[in-house]
């Protein structure tokens, strides 16, 4: 479903990704841990081109997203990305949030995105905060309406990047229940995180990026329990 | 005479004889046209070039492979240059100067003054317009456009429904100010024989031989206009408040 082959980026004479080949199938979930500065972040907004890869393809679904003759617009409709600071637009409402797109891209009408998005957030139980404006809300309900907005436009692949990191302690758990759910529930996911338990619960596969590369990568069990890369090892000695 | 009586028959000579106040009426009516004209048409042009520039700001971030993509990215570089030229242009020539290349070398024996006064003051503005929007572009958080372009939005749709109305919120003080600049810049249209509120109290002048009266007031006329334009905006900007970042 994704794949990447030869990926490299450099900002200017920074090298943060030193080439990447990985492959995704269908419904699995690929959790990236690393150190910061790893190159970790870099390597998920690849995925939907928010970084131009200097070097090496992405395809998605067979297209090669890194080919400017095909039409990023629409790879995007098709993956989903929740950011680390939620990114919601202050500007509209919470309803409006979540109905932009897929009414804008003609995805649905009016009418039916408007239901879409009820029923989104009442999956949330936050559908009496539908007419609030973001500055209203905790940072864990910010994080969950961002995850619904992208799941308004039904994509095949959601990508998170430190989905977490931004939130107090005890909204955090609220976010991983929501990601665990959408795991439970087949969708494809790469996620970035420093949530170790999670990682290890919900992945199908762990990768540790490091110095631009993907040092290990393996099942989370084997990966946790019984690291090979010694970079790994000492980075699961600090952060466990 | 007391001060009085010299106030009072200061004013039947500035107001009253002769119908002096109808060039007063007519001075303010062209006064709050030229400010009303020149300020929309900076409006739309500056906003035009801000948006023109960070577009095609965003479109550098990928490199054109494709003819078609190419030859939009040529037109949009040299159009870019065009528009930098252009606002440097516009914020290093004195406005004065400006007006008068209109009035006597470009539009020269075009009829209407009034209109080129609106058509040289209108696209000065929207050079500084231009920069005023384009500040409040780049105090929107990255993030935004990020967001959209992340849910298949195009670049232009993200910049006119997410981009520009958090700009225009961000940059609304300092529009008011290009407002209230624009107003009082507009005193500078009589030198093109434009009859406007100032303009009209010279005309005054020359005949009473008395500056006092009519100086005196056409600055609290100009300051009341300011003083309705600022307490406008302050009410706009409290209603633009329910929505602030978060």
């Amino acid at each position: 479903m994704i794949e990447v082959r030869g990926l490299k980026k450099n900002f200017n004479d920074l090298k943060v990704l030193n080439g990447i080949d990985y492959k995704i199938d269908q419904g699995e979930k690929i959790v990236v841990i690393g150190p910061s500065g790893s190159g970790k972040s870099t390597f998920l907004r690849c995925l939907n081109l928010l970084e131009e890869p200097t070097e090496g393809q992405i395809w998605i679904d067979g297209v090669d997203i890194t080919d400017p003759r095909n039409d990023i617009n629409k790879m995007r409709q098709k993956m989903g990305m929740v950011f680390q600071h939620f990114n919601l637009f202050p500007h509209m409402t919470v309803l409006d949030n979540i109905m932009f797109a897929p009414v804008k891209l003609k995805i649905h009408t009016k009418e039916e995105a408007r239901e879409n998005a009820m029923r989104l957030l009442k999956r949330i139980g936050l559908e009496d905060k539908a007419n609030e404006y973001p500055n209203k809300l905790s940072g864990g309900q910010k994080q969950r309406i961002a995850i619904v907005r992208s799941l308004a436009m039904n994509p095949e692949v959601m990508l998170f990047d430190e989905p977490t990191s931004a939130l107090d302690p005890e909204m955090v758990g609220e976010v991983l229940d929501l990601i665990r759910e959408l795991a439970d529930e087949g969708m494809t996911m790469v996620i970035v995180t420093h949530e170790m338990g999670f990682a290890r619960e919900v992945g199908t596969k762990v990768l540790f990026i490091d110095e631009g590369i993907i040092k290990e990568e393996n099942t989370p069990k084997e990966f946790f329990e019984n690291p090979k890369n010694q970079r790994l090892q000492e980075f699961l000695s600090k952060v466990l | 005479m007391s001060w009085m009586e010299k106030i009072a028959a200061d004013f039947e000579k500035t107001f009253i004889r002769d119908d002096r106040y109808k060039l007063f009426v007519t001075g303010f009516k062209n006064t709050i046209l030229i400010t009303v004209v020149s300020l929309i048409v900076g409006l739309l042009g500056g906003i035009f070039i801000a948006m023109v520039r960070y577009g095609f700001s965003q479109m550098k971030k990928r490199k054109p492979i494709t003819l078609p993509q190419k030859l939009v990215y040529a037109v949009l570089w040299v159009v870019d240059k065009i528009l930098a030229l252009y606002v440097a242009v516009m914020r290093g020539v004195p406005l004065i100067v400006q007006l008068l290349i209109m009035a006597f070398v470009i539009m020269a024996g075009f009829p209407n003054k009034i209109v080129v006064c609106c058509i040289a003051m209108g696209l000065n503005s929207a050079a500084y317009v231009s920069e005023v929007v384009r500040g409040g572009i780049n105090s929107v958080d990255a993030g935004q456009m990020e967001a959209g372009r992340s849910l298949g939005l195009s670049a232009a749709t993200t910049i006119i429904h997410i981009i520009l109305p958090q700009a225009f919120k961000s940059a609304l003080p300092a529009l008011c100010n290009e407002g209230i600049a624009v107003l009082k810049e507009t005193s500078v249209v009589g030198y093109i024989s434009v009859v406007d509120l100032t303009r009209a109290s010279d005309l005054v002048r020359s005949r009473t031989m008395s500056a006092m009266m009519p100086l005196f007031f056409i600055a609290a006329v100009y300051f009341v206009c300011v003083m309705v334009m600022s307490w406008g905006v302050s009410i706009l900007e409290k209603r633009l408040k329910q929505g602030d970042r978060g």
